[in-house]
């Protein structure tokens, strides 16, 4: 078995592709890396939030005076502390349930929604006394059945969350009363039923999968400081500060301006610390006790009150003829958006047949709320559920058909030019090359042997994001450049920004001193997120870097008084024409603050061309009969990476994907009681992948250019989240002769299904 | 979590003089990878916490003719550390060896974990099967219990108000005997039993007969369960698959499990029956000395 990690490349860089050691890789093994939990201030007070017990529950009334009196206390809120409480629907018109939705999950206000609901906060002298006080604040609930089960919420009759929401029909029909049901959504391409009348086999199932949390090992946290000038310093644990502080001053009703959030070092994300649920509530703290005030959640509390990725159910269908190619596809999904409108069913929608050419199919999503915590963002929200049904009714085609899974894949692959179900044309992607690296390994060409064991395939895709980015870049006397950017780093982005800085400057990785800074520090930047950083924060380097370039061969032209176009850059060196004048970058680096003035490039762009991601997933697994268990022997992850900038980084996004989809498949899930009550809210019974659980995950890196970015960048972050469900749910199929459609496919499953 | 008083007593007499003062607000704590849990948890509450690694006698592992007395406190590495120990009771070493992580292992004890007396404690069946008798010292001095009859509920012991467990002696492996532990879990380690079994057995010389066996049941049922009537039917037996099968089959009868996130009635009750034959068999090569 050779186990190598492999990287398949088109082009060569100096310094794109290349391994170096990371920026804050010396930190934070010495432990010197500063996560919010660890910010300490002068006069700082520790708050705690109380949560609700019940999933489903009117509030009366909140008396705080008992814990107010306690000493040590102060400060208390509650959602009447929050500009919410004093509009009327009058005043917030249109904006009224986005407003109250935004603002009741920070502190709700007429109803808890789901079990770890926040209703109030205390701030105190330490965080004991905080906690003492939370028993001391009376909520007089009225408790409500819970609906937890997005098929039961869409029923008629089911318990309803909010009073007023209304969906509207793909026909543009307003439904005429309230329901669960936040939205509907149906994309059409061909003739659905015509095709399936000319396929030659059909399958058709239904799939459910579980809530999942992303499992981020550093629980949110957030420290504010509300000062008497009004303005708002905020530090914390995001993906994305700027969104913090869009969503802080939105919901207090104040100037962007007045909100300073810095990012802290951030201890994973997943998707979910796009979402945060503290910062206001400590603001609101401070504001009152005049202090700082640092709040922190514990694990059952990240649990409980932060998002998940949504539960779902989906029925797929899709047909083939005997040549194997696919004559229709068409599925329904229904996803869990929480406590409040907003599931990624939209992209389970998008990604659910994006690996395969269809003629005619038909794909319909329901946005549905339900008594959990409201989803948030993880891994390429949305399409690991797909592709958890899409790739199971595929590998079931193919069964029936007695085809190769690789080559029907490869029968029916996307490819440059092919149009969407609902309406985008893919540009270069790199699917048939997944596929034929995927055919051409090891792994696959090696038989299966013994009792008990089964292979699985499954592709999956991910659509990637460019949004806007921001970096600054300064050139330092001794050659060296200091590189400001806003993405937050997560896995590794300060290293592959740096490194495109480098390439294009074409000075060594090391001269690059990449800082990740505060909102008031560099232009606007989304989050670390949708695969995009490397992507469009090293594109914004790039920029800023041909900004610095030209700035340097115009003071090249001012010292040697000659006409600008006569001097170029190349590889480092600034050069005339006659090459009798030239100066390395270091050298001129040298005189700038005597000969004009230092500089500084700048670069703010919103990039379209982020080029999509593609990876198909190998996996043996042997399951025990007696109990059930499965046991992952092999996996190998072949993803496009378009140009790994860093392979070491890509190679571990893969891994960590493919990690991530294995726990869910197999373990993960959200366990309610009867009350919908989480049973489950810890590490122990909320069961993730540890290492010993797990082979080595070997990768395979394809290198199709993305011609949407410079140096062929695509994101590589999300989509190996994608086929592992499916890939696992195949193999398990296979050692055992029966299909598990719902997830996870834990022992007790398993048993269930072949006892 | 409130602020708790701690006690690190230096003598077995200054020990229980100070858990009599407190009755059921006081608490040894040994390891703590179950009670200080318990406390920033705010499952359990109490004023004093009562250090058990300051007190000799519950520190100690000694063995001798007669067979091991451990100490209450002494963590699970030092046991499976002690090559002789872990040459004398291999079915011992298969529950301290797999009891949370290496790190918990540095500080968890068998006597802790009895005391905790959790339906899924790992080290409590093999204990069982052992023949394992908890020495227990308070204020009206010393008595002895059967480690099967310890438990007495989910988090409750014989233990009554003052008394403190010393230690557990296990009797001195006989000829021809092996036992063995055995979990299942979903995953391979940091995990609870969805059900545990122990099988000990005594074979004849010839290895071919058995001629006592004990098993014993974890995670099904309130307390840790002495499934006599499966020990009791391969009494007598030939070593034979059908009569490890019906050992099984009345293992699986012994069990009382509830559903729970962690597993159903219906799984549980399949999964004794898997282990007890697991475990047999692994119990009778180890008394056959083949492995």
């Amino acid at each position: 078995m050779t186990t190598a990690n492999q990287v398949l490349s088109e082009v060569e860089y100096e310094v794109v592709g290349k391994r170096p050691v990371r920026p804050d890789g010396v930190d934070k093994v010495t432990g010197r890396a500063q996560y919010g939990a660890d910010l300490e201030l002068t006069g700082l007070l520790h708050a705690r939030v109380l949560r609700s017990p019940h999933a489903h529950a009117r509030i009366n009334s909140i008396d705080t005076s008992r814990a107010e009196a306690l000493a040590g206390v102060r400060a208390v809120v509650t959602a009447a502390d929050l500009p919410f409480a004093a509009l009327s629907r009058e005043d917030l018109s249109n904006d009224y349930n986005r407003f109250k939705f935004l603002s009741d999950n920070f502190l709700a206000s007429d109803k808890a929604l789901y079990r770890g609901h926040a209703v109030a906060a205390v701030a105190a002298e330490n965080a004991h006394i905080a906690e003492a006080a939370l028993d001391l604040i009376d909520v007089d609930y009225e408790v409500l059945e819970p609906v937890i089960d997005v098929r039961a919420a869409m029923q008629d009759g089911a318990p309803l969350l909010h009073d007023d929401l209304v969906h509207t029909s793909a026909m543009g029909e307003i439904s005429d009363k309230p329901s669960n049901v936040a939205s509907y959504m149906k994309f059409d391409k061909g003739d659905t039923a015509a095709g399936f009348a000319n396929s030659d086999v059909i399958v058709e199932r239904e799939f459910t999968t579980a809530s999942v949390h992303q499992g981020y090992i550093e629980p949110h946290n957030a420290t504010a400081h509300w000062r008497a000038d009004g303005q708002i310093n905020i530090w914390c644990s995001t993906q994305g500060a700027f969104v913090v502080r869009a969503n802080t001053a939105d919901v207090l009703r104040i100037d962007v301006s007045s909100v300073r959030v810095t990012p802290m070092e951030i201890g994973g994300g997943f998707g979910g610390k796009v979402t945060f649920y503290l910062e206001p509530v400590a603001a609101l703290l401070s504001r009152k006790a005049g202090a700082p005030v640092k709040v922190l959640m514990s694990r059952t509390e990240v649990f409980e009150g932060s998002g998940p990725a949504p539960g779902s159910w989906m029925r797929v269908k899709m047909g083939a003829d005997s040549a194997g190619k696919i004559t229709a596809a068409e599925i329904e999904l229904a996803f869990e958006a929480g406590a409040y409108p907003g599931s990624p069913v939209m992209q389970g929608a998008t990604c659910a047949f994006a690996c395969y050419e269809l003629e005619n199919g038909t794909v319909e999503g329901y946005d549905v709320v339900v008594n959990k915590p409201k989803t948030a963002a993880y891994r390429a929200p949305g399409s690991p559920q797909a592709a958890f049904g899409v790739e199971q009714v595929v590998d079931e085609l193919c069964q029936k058909l007695g085809v190769d899974p690789v080559e029907f894949r490869l029968n029916n692959t996307v490819t440059e030019g092919s149009r969407k179900v609902e309406g985008p044309v893919f540009q270069k992607i790199g699917l048939v090359e997944c596929l034929e690296a995927a055919r051409n390994h090891e792994h696959y060409r090696s038989p299966l042997e013994g009792s008990n064991r089964g292979r699985g395939i499954a592709a999956g895709f991910w659509m990637n994001r460019g949004f806007h980015s921001s970096v600054n870049m300064t050139v330092n006397p001794d050659g060296t450049v200091n590189l400001i950017e806003g993405s937050v780093d997560i896995g590794g982005s300060r290293a592959s920004i740096a490194q495109q800085a480098a390439e294009t400057l074409g000075i060594a990785y090391d001269e690059i001193k990449p800082q990740v800074v505060d909102t008031d520090s560099i232009g606007f930047t989304m989050v670390t997120g949708g695969s995009r950083t490397t992507f469009a924060t090293g594109w914004a380097a790039i920029l800023a870097a041909e900004d610095v370039k030209q700035q340097m061969v115009q003071r090249a032209a001012s010292i040697w008084d000659v006409p600008v176009e006569d001097v170029e850059y190349d590889g480092g060196e600034i050069r005339h024409k006659s090459e009798e004048l030239s100066f390395t970058f270091k050298d001129l680096a040298r005189q700038l603050y005597t000969t004009g003035g230092g500089i500084t490039g700048t670069a703010s762009l919103d990039p379209t061309g982020e080029g999509n991601s593609f990876g198909v997933h190998l996996v043996d697994v042997e399951v025990d009969p007696e109990t059930g268990k499965t046991e992952v022997l092999r996996y190998t992850a072949i993803q496009d990476a378009g140009k790994a900038v860093h392979p070491s980084y890509v190679e571990g996004q893969i891994q960590g994907g493919a990690v991530q989809g294995i726990g869910w498949a197999l373990n993960e899930e959200y366990y309610f009681g009867d009350n919908g009550q989480m049973m489950n809210s810890s590490f122990l019974d909320y069961r993730m992948p540890t290492s010993l659980d797990l082979p080595m995950i070997d990768t395979v890196i394809v290198e199709v250019a993305n011609p949407g970015h410079p140096y062929g960048v695509r994101g590589v972050g999300e989509v190996p989240i994608v086929p592992p469900l499916a890939a696992v749910a195949n193999a398990v199929g296979h050692a055992t002769n029966q299909r598990l459609t719902s997830l996870p496919i834990t022992p007790g499953s398993v048993l269930e299904a072949t006892l | 979590m409130r602020a708790i008083d701690y006690v690190a007593p230096t003598s077995l007499s200054e020990a229980v003089s100070v858990l009599s003062a407190h009755g059921d607000r006081a608490r040894p704590l040994a390891g703590g990878t179950d009670i200080i849990v318990q406390l920033r948890g705010g499952r359990r509450e109490l004023d004093v916490l009562l250090d058990a690694k300051t007190i000799p006698e519950l520190n100690q592992i000694e063995l001798t003719d007669s067979g091991l007395r451990l100490g209450a406190a002494v963590p699970c590495y030092e046991i499976y550390q002690n090559q002789a120990v872990a040459a004398a009771y291999p079915g011992l070493i298969d529950a301290a060896g797999l009891i949370g992580s290496i790190q918990i292992q540095g500080r968890a004890s068998i006597g802790g974990n009895l005391c905790n007396a959790a339906p899924s404690g790992d080290s409590i069946p093999p204990i069982i099967t052992l023949g394992g008798e908890a020495h227990i010292n308070g204020p009206n001095g010393w008595r002895a219990v059967a480690a099967e009859d310890f438990c007495t509920g989910p988090g409750r012991s014989v233990l009554e108000a003052g008394e403190i467990l010393v230690g557990i002696q296990i009797p001195a492996p006989v000829a021809n005997s092996g036992t063995a532990y055995l979990r299942f879990i979903p995953r391979n380690e940091m995990d609870i039993a969805v059900a545990g079994v122990s099988s000990s057995v005594v074979l004849d010389a010839s290895g071919q007969t058995v001629q006592s066996a004990r098993i014993a049941l974890a995670s099904v049922g309130p307390t840790p369960i002495l499934a006599t009537a499966a020990g009791d039917s391969l009494a007598g037996k030939a070593v034979s698959d059908d009569a490890i099968a019906e050992a099984g089959r009345l293992a699986s009868e012994a069990a009382s499990p509830i559903t729970d996130m962690r597993g159903t009635i219906r799984q549980r009750h399949h999964l004794v029956d898997v282990l007890t034959r697991r475990t047999l068999n692994i119990a009778i090569r180890r008394a056959r000395g083949e492995e």
